[in-house]
């Protein structure tokens, strides 16, 4: 299990994130909320050692961060990026580098690394995309495919950054379900989201981030009955009760929080 | 190409390999072959069973047409690993050591180091390598403080590569005969290379391909980006500048003997990356060899079509290379949408 105790991050002088404790627990999706430059993207990166933090320390199953090589890291928490280079191969191929941290000299993925991978992309549904290049596919169809490298990775924490971001409904509304599945399977995913209706709708646990600070942590509609979402985001929320659960709607813009 | 052509060549990477190498050779052969004097395979066969040095045959064959051919097939393997190597590294498809200031940096040293260092099989691929290294540092370096845009990284190489263009039109101008052994540097061209030129770079080259073909799996993870490399737990800043360091070197080995061919270093890679994508070290090997056919067959043209007054190799290449770079676009960009 991944634990932030007293993170602070981002440039010396001026903390992106400050005094942050989270923990991240194996089997729930805990989503990261707050308005844009809140530091939420920063504390995920921070999380996993891509950007090296002020203050505090993280521990990943007890053992501190700085102690683990790059390639320990990898093989115990994965990251989705938000921005990266689509690059020129196959998607069978770009799952199998989720064995990446598993290589050792001379470095050639072996064959139970290609099943592994082969049952990855199975699992969230993209084993017909294997043989396709990954420049050729919808953003949908390569979210799916990075998510089943992640998956490849074998790690118990998943950290994804905006994995709905540039998506359809109905392929955002996919990727939550397979999040779904793996903290179903005993997996803790933390992800970054925009859309706070889906959050809420979606997640475990929410941590509400404003300011590099953690302002509110819950259930989501213990997060929604205590009101901060709304003095964070500066907008009115409002929920129903449908058919469907609890749906959540924005309503007015309100004053923000300084 | 049409699409099932270019899925064949998807499928089967290693075949497509075999095919280049057995091109390459083909190439090879019609490249000692072909020239002012024509010399027919009897006659390499003849050369290498008994050896006469006497013969007008082996003289050729050995001091003018190996010696090309093998310069050649070096500085089209270097430069398009070279390119391949930056284009991952940097994460821009137009990084290529002819556009970055990477061949102008060592060229601008090569010519410095002709002019006030003594001769010496050594200092000129030494002084190559510095330069390049130069380059690939300055152009990290800029891209490293400015957040490392696409765009503003091709500019600042751009702009780096100009500088040093000036300078070595400088250097030339104070010490006219600084580059008297090269015909052609500033074009690219083979017709001055001798054995001796050729040798150390060929060490450079030799080494440098190597460690690029064992570093094949890192920049392919390289290539996904450098927060996706890192989360896959490879330690990305130590990677990229060891990746920096041999594609200047490869770079550098091939400016030594060959001048400023720059074009190969971006062609070659783009081509082969747009018949294959298998990534890995199929994918180097593929770039390695198309750069090494590229530029044997833009020899043997720069030597025949004229013949026997000779063109210099990096006009070839230019006017052989760039309009069917640009056909392979137009007909892919076709392709794509009929898929």
């Amino acid at each position: 299990m991944l634990e932030l105790k007293r993170v602070s991050a981002g440039y010396r002088g001026s903390p992106v994130v400050r005094g942050v404790d989270l923990r991240f627990v194996p089997g729930r999706i805990l989503v990261l909320a707050g308005p844009n430059g809140c530091g939420k993207s920063t504390l995920l990166r921070t999380a996993l050692g891509l950007q090296p933090r002020l203050e505090g320390s993280i521990l990943l199953d007890g053992v501190d961060l700085n102690a683990l090589s790059p390639r320990q890291i990898a093989q115990k928490a994965a990251f989705m990026a938000q921005s990266r280079s689509v690059p020129d191969i196959t998607a069978g191929r770009l799952v199998l580098h989720g064995r990446f941290p598993y290589l050792s000299y001379p470095r050639h993925y072996q064959k139970q690394d290609r099943e592994i991978a082969r049952q990855a992309l199975q699992w969230t549904g993209g084993e017909s995309l294997a043989e396709r290049p990954m420049k050729e596919l919808s953003g949908g169809q390569q979210q799916r495919v990075y998510l089943a490298m992640a998956l490849a990775q074998n790690t118990e924490t998943i950290l994804m950054d905006e994995p709905t971001a540039f998506l359809d409904v109905r392929h955002q509304l996919e990727v939550m379900s397979l999040a779904r599945r793996l903290a179903d399977e005993g997996k803790a995913v933390v992800m970054v989201l925009h859309d706070l209706c889906l959050a809420l709708r979606c997640a475990d646990r929410i941590a509400l981030v404003h300011d590099g600070r953690l302002l509110d942590y819950g259930k989501p509609e213990a997060l929604y009955e205590r009101g901060l979402l709304e003095k964070a985001f500066g907008v009115s929320l409002g929920r129903v009760r449908t058919a469907h659960g609890i749906q959540y709607y924005y309503g007015d813009i309100k004053e923000e929080l300084s | 190409m049409n699409s099932l052509q270019t899925s064949c060549i998807h499928k089967h990477p290693a075949g497509f390999c075999l095919l280049l190498a057995l091109l390459t050779l083909l190439a090879a052969l019609a490249g000692i072959c072909a020239g002012a004097v024509p010399v027919s395979l009897r006659d390499i066969l003849n050369v290498l069973a008994s050896g006469q040095a006497q013969t007008a045959a082996y003289r050729i064959i050995l001091y003018s047409r190996l010696p090309r051919v093998a310069a050649g097939l070096l500085a089209g393997a270097a430069l398009a690993v070279s390119g391949t190597l930056l284009q991952s590294v940097l994460a821009n498809p137009l990084a290529s050591p002819g556009v970055i200031g990477v061949n102008a940096g060592a060229g601008l040293l090569v010519a410095l180091s002709c002019a006030v260092l003594p001769a010496s099989a050594w200092t000129v691929p030494l002084a190559a390598f510095l330069g390049a290294a130069l380059g690939v540092l300055i152009v990290l370096g800029v891209s490293e403080a400015v957040g490392a845009s696409k765009i503003s990284l091709v500019l600042t190489g751009v702009a780096v590569s100009n500088i040093f263009s000036a300078g070595i039109d400088a250097a030339v101008t104070f010490f006219p005969d600084a580059l008297n052994g090269y015909s052609d540097f500033r074009i690219g061209g083979f017709s001055g290379v001798t054995a001796v030129r050729l040798l150390p770079a060929a060490w450079v080259i030799a080494a440098g391909l190597l460690a690029a073909f064992s570093l094949a799996q890192q920049l392919d993870v390289l290539a996904l980006g450098s927060e996706t490399a890192q989360s896959l737990g490879l330690p990305v800043r130590r990677t990229r500048l060891l990746l920096l360091f041999i594609a200047a070197a490869l770079a550098g080995a091939a400016v030594s003997f060959s001048g400023l061919l720059g074009f190969v270093g971006l062609l070659a890679p783009q081509i082969v990356r747009r018949l294959m994508n298998s990534g890995g070290l199929a994918q180097l090997l593929a770039s390695a060899l198309g750069g090494a056919l590229l530029l044997v067959l833009c020899d043997l043209l720069a030597r025949t079509l004229f013949r026997p007054y000779e063109l210099p190799v990096g006009v070839v290449l230019s006017l052989v290379g760039g309009p069917f770079f640009i056909w392979l676009l137009v007909q892919q960009r076709g392709g794509r949408t009929h898929a």
